[in-house]
C-alpha cells in the first residue's frame, strides 16, 4: 500500500494495464506530451510509446468515435473526455453507438473500451464544467458506469473498467484528483464493478453516496456518531449496475435511507435508488427514504455559492439528524419543484 | 480480437469472392440487388415487414464496385441505405429479406430491422444509421490494424448528406494526422432525404472537402462497376501501402425517394430519366456483350435466374420465426472475460 494523489493512482491503473495487456492503448486531448490536464497519464508516453499513447486534437466525436471503432476491432481504448460536459458534442458514439453495437450485431462484435472524464462541482468551473450527468449514461443500456471517490477506488475500478468488455463511462471527481490517501496496488487493489463499498458500518441510518460526497458523508457520519446517532457509509462506486443486494441489506438493518447526491433533485441517479429502496422494504422502514441532493439549478460560480449549492458537512449532518430524529422528510434549505 | 470467434460464413466469403473475380458475377449481383429491393417493397406491401425501408435501385455499381475491390479481410462500416451495399458485400439474400422482416433468420436476428447488417467473415462491421457516425469509427478500426500490425484497410461508406455533419470533418482530420489506411467513400446520390445536395452543400465536387485535410481525393462520375472497383481499389492499394487515406466520391444517383413514405415528388422532370440511360445494369451490360464476355441470351438467363432465387429466398425468410423473447436481452452485455 502507498500513499498518493487520485491522479498517480489513476496514472498508475493504467500504465498496469497497459503493461498487462498490448491492445491497452489511451488518448485525449493533451493526454501524451503534457500528460493530461489534470496529470492522470504522466509519464505514460515516455514508457509505452506513440503508437499506444496519443495526444488528440479537440475534436471529441473523433476522440468516442475512434474508440468505439478500434476497440470494436480488438483495442481496449482507455480515452478521456476532459469534462464530462463535453460528452455533450458527441453523446451519440457513447450512449447510441458504443452502448448499442454489440445488440445490434446480434452480439458479433463487443466494444471493450473506458471514457474517463472528471466530474463535480468545486473548483470554480461554474455552470458549463462542473456537473456530474451520470443520469446521461445511466439510462443508456449497454453501458457500465462508474464514479470513484478516491484513489483506491480509482485505482480498483479502473483497472476493472479497462478489463471489462462493455463500454464504461469513467468519472473521476476533479477536487479528488490531488488528494492523497493509500492505494493498494496491484492486483489486489483491483475493485469488481457492480459492488458498492460500505465504508462505515452503523445500524441507525444509511447513506447512500458516490463521488466527492462520500467523504463528506463519512466526516457527516463521524459528528452524527457524537451526538448518538449511528450511520452507515456506502460508496455506491458503480452507478450502473448498482449493488442492490448490498443496499437493500444495510437499508433493511437500519430501517433508514438517505441519498446523497451531487446532481439536481429532478431526475438524478438517487430517484432510481429511492423507488428500488422504497418498494422493495415498503413497511419495514422506519422513515421514508430521503434524498440529500443540489438545488434544481446549474452550478453557480461564486465561492459562496457554488458551496451553498453542494451539499456540505453541516447539511448532511442537519438533514440525517432531522430524518432520525422525527422520521419525517426534512425540507431541504431551497424551494424545490420551483 | 474483440470480434467473437465466429465461423466463417462460407455462403458469404462465396458470394463475396464471386464478385471480386468475375465480371459476369458482378453483372448478376446488381440484377439481383435491383430485384432484392423491389421485393422488400412488395413485402412491406403486403404487410409482411413493418418500420420503415431505405432502397437504393440505381446505386448498384457503388455497391457491388465496392464489394470488388475490398479484401473480405478489410473492416466496412456503411450508412443506413443497406440492402444492396450488404448483398454486395456478401450477405445472403435470406439473411437480408429477414432482417427486414424481423425474423430469427435474418442478418442480426431481428433485432435491427430494416437498416441493420452485419456480416463480420466479410468485414462488414456494421451499418450505423446515425448519419456520419461510422466515419469516426473506420478511423478507429484503421488505427486498430497500425497497432496490429495488420493490413487490413478500413472503409467508411456514407451519402451526401453527411458531409455537412461535424464527424465528417473531425474523422477526415483525424485520420489524415493519423495517416492511418482508410477510404471515405462519399457515394453521392443527389438527395440527403428530400433535398437535393446542391441546396445544402456551397461547393462541387463534394470530394474537394478533402482538400481542406491535405488529403488526397478523386471523383468517379460513372455508374460502371468496374471503373467503381478500380477507383477505389486505388484508394484502398494507397491506404494498404502506407499512404493514408483518401476521399472518393461515387457519383450514383437514387431512383426512389428517401425512404418508403418519400415519392420523390421534388424531383424535376426528366432527372430520373436522364440518369435511367446510365443505368449501371445497362452500361455493365453493354459492356458485357461489347467485349465478349455475354451474349444478350446469357443476360437474359442471368435476369431469369435471379428470379427465381429471389422467390426462394423470400421464402426461406418467410418461413423464419420471429426471435425468441430471450434475444431480447440476449446482447446487451458482453459475456463476462
Amino acid at each position: 500500500m502507498k500513499r498518493m494523489r487520485m491522479n498517480q493512482a489513476i496514472t498508475m491503473a493504467i500504465r498496469d494495464e497497459m503493461a498487462a495487456d498490448n491492445s491497452v492503448v489511451c488518448y485525449g486531448e493533451d493526454v501524451a506530451e503534457a500528460g493530461g490536464v489534470f496529470k492522470t497519464s504522466v509519464g505514460l508516453l515516455d514508457e509505452f510509446g506513440p503508437l499506444r499513447v496519443r495526444d488528440m486534437p479537440i475534436s471529441e466525436m473523433a476522440i468516442l468515435g475512434s474508440a468505439v471503432g478500434a476497440a470494436t476491432l480488438g483495442l481496449r481504448p482507455v480515452v478521456e473526455i476532459m469534462f464530462v460536459e463535453f460528452f455533450g458534442v458527441c453523446l451519440d458514439q457513447i450512449v447510441t453507438q458504443a452502448a448499442k453495437l454489440r445488440y445490434l450485431t446480434n452480439g458479433a462484435v463487443t466494444v471493450p473500451m473506458v471514457a474517463r472524464a472528471s466530474v463535480g462541482a468545486g473548483r470554480g468551473f461554474s455552470a458549463t464544467h462542473s456537473q456530474t450527468c451520470e443520469t446521461w449514461f445511466m439510462s443508456s443500456p449497454g453501458l457500465k458506469v462508474v464514479h470513484v471517490s478516491d484513489g483506491a477506488s480509482a485505482y480498483g475500478l479502473l483497472r476493472s473498467a479497462i478489463r471489462d468488455d462493455n463500454p464504461v463511462v469513467f468519472l473521476e471527481p476533479k477536487t479528488a484528483y490531488g488528494t492523497r490517501s493509500a492505494v493498494t496496488i496491484g492486483e489486489e487493489g483491483i475493485i469488481p464493478l457492480g459492488q458498492a463499498a460500505i465504508k462505515r458500518a452503523g445500524t441507525d441510518v444509511t447513506m447512500i453516496s458516490l463521488g466527492q460526497l462520500v467523504s463528506s458523508c463519512i466526516e457527516a457520519a463521524e459528528g452524527l456518531n457524537q451526538i448518538g446517532i449511528s450511520v452507515e457509509v456506502i460508496d455506491l462506486q458503480t452507478l450502473k449496475p448498482w449493488d442492490r443486494p448490498t443496499i437493500m441489506e444495510s437499508v433493511a438493518r437500519t430501517k433508514r435511507a438517505v441519498i446523497v447526491e451531487e446532481n439536481p433533485l429532478t431526475g438524478g441517479w438517487g430517484g432510481d435508488l429511492a423507488s428500488a429502496i422504497g418498494s422493495g422494504l415498503f413497511g419495514e422502514l422506519a422513515a421514508p427514504v430521503h434524498r440529500v441532493t443540489t438545488p434544481d439549478v446549474p452550478v453557480p460560480f461564486s465561492r459562496e455559492l457554488e458551496f451553498q449549492f453542494l451539499p456540505s458537512v453541516d447539511y448532511i449532518t442537519a438533514q440525517v439528524s432531522e430524518l432520525c430524529q422525527t422520521n419525517k422528510v426534512p425540507d431541504p434549505w431551497w424551494r424545490p419543484y420551483q | 480480437m474483440a470480434i467473437t470467434d465466429l465461423e466463417p460464413n462460407q455462403e458469404a466469403l462465396a458470394r463475396r469472392e464471386a464478385v471480386r473475380t468475375n465480371g459476369l458475377e458482378r453483372y448478376r449481383r446488381m440484377v439481383e440487388i435491383r430485384a432484392a429491393e423491389a421485393k422488400i417493397r412488395e413485402f412491406h406491401s403486403a404487410g409482411q415487414a413493418w418500420g420503415t425501408t431505405h432502397c437504393a435501385d440505381g446505386q448498384e455499381a457503388v455497391a457491388v464496385g465496392l464489394a470488388a475491390a475490398a479484401k473480405p479481410t478489410d473492416s466496412i462500416w456503411i450508412a443506413h441505405r443497406v440492402h444492396g451495399l450488404g448483398l454486395a458485400l456478401g450477405c445472403s439474400l435470406e439473411s437480408v429479406f429477414a432482417e427486414n422482416l424481423g425474423r430469427q433468420n435474418g442478418s442480426v436476428g431481428g433485432i435491427g430491422g430494416s437498416f441493420h447488417l452485419t456480416e463480420i467473415s466479410v468485414g462488414l462491421i456494421h451499418s450505423f444509421t446515425i448519419i456520419g457516425t461510422q466515419l469516426a469509427q473506420a478511423v478507429g478500426g484503421a488505427y486498430a490494424a497500425q497497432v496490429q500490425g495488420s493490413e487490413m484497410v478500413a472503409i467508411a461508406q456514407f451519402g451526401d448528406g453527411a458531409v455537412n455533419i461535424g464527424v465528417f470533418h473531425e474523422a477526415l482530420n483525424l485520420a489524415k494526422i493519423w495517416n492511418v489506411p482508410v477510404v471515405f467513400l462519399l457515394e453521392n446520390n443527389h438527395y440527403a432525404e428530400f433535398t437535393r445536395v446542391d441546396r445544402m452543400t456551397p461547393i462541387e465536387p463534394l470530394a474537394s472537402r478533402a482538400e481542406a485535410y491535405d488529403m488526397p481525393w478523386s471523383v468517379l462520375d460513372v455508374q460502371d462497376v468496374n471503373d467503381v472497383r478500380d477507383g477505389l481499389g486505388e484508394a484502398i492499394d494507397r491506404a494498404r501501402s502506407g499512404g493514408g487515406p483518401t476521399l472518393v466520391e461515387a457519383i450514383t444517383y437514387r431512383y426512389l425517394g428517401h425512404s418508403r413514405s418519400d415519392p420523390a415528388a421534388y424531383r424535376p422532370a426528366q432527372e430520373l430519366e436522364a440518369w435511367a440511360e446510365r443505368d449501371p445494369i445497362l452500361v455493365n451490360g453493354r459492356h458485357l456483350v461489347a467485349t465478349g464476355m455475354a451474349t444478350e441470351g446469357e443476360l437474359a438467363r442471368v435476369t431469369e435466374e435471379v428470379d427465381s432465387t429471389i422467390e426462394a429466398a423470400a421464402e426461406a425468410a418467410l418461413a423464419g420465426p420471429p426471435p425468441e423473447l430471450g434475444a431480447m436481452f440476449a446482447n446487451v452485455w458482453a459475456p463476462d472475460r
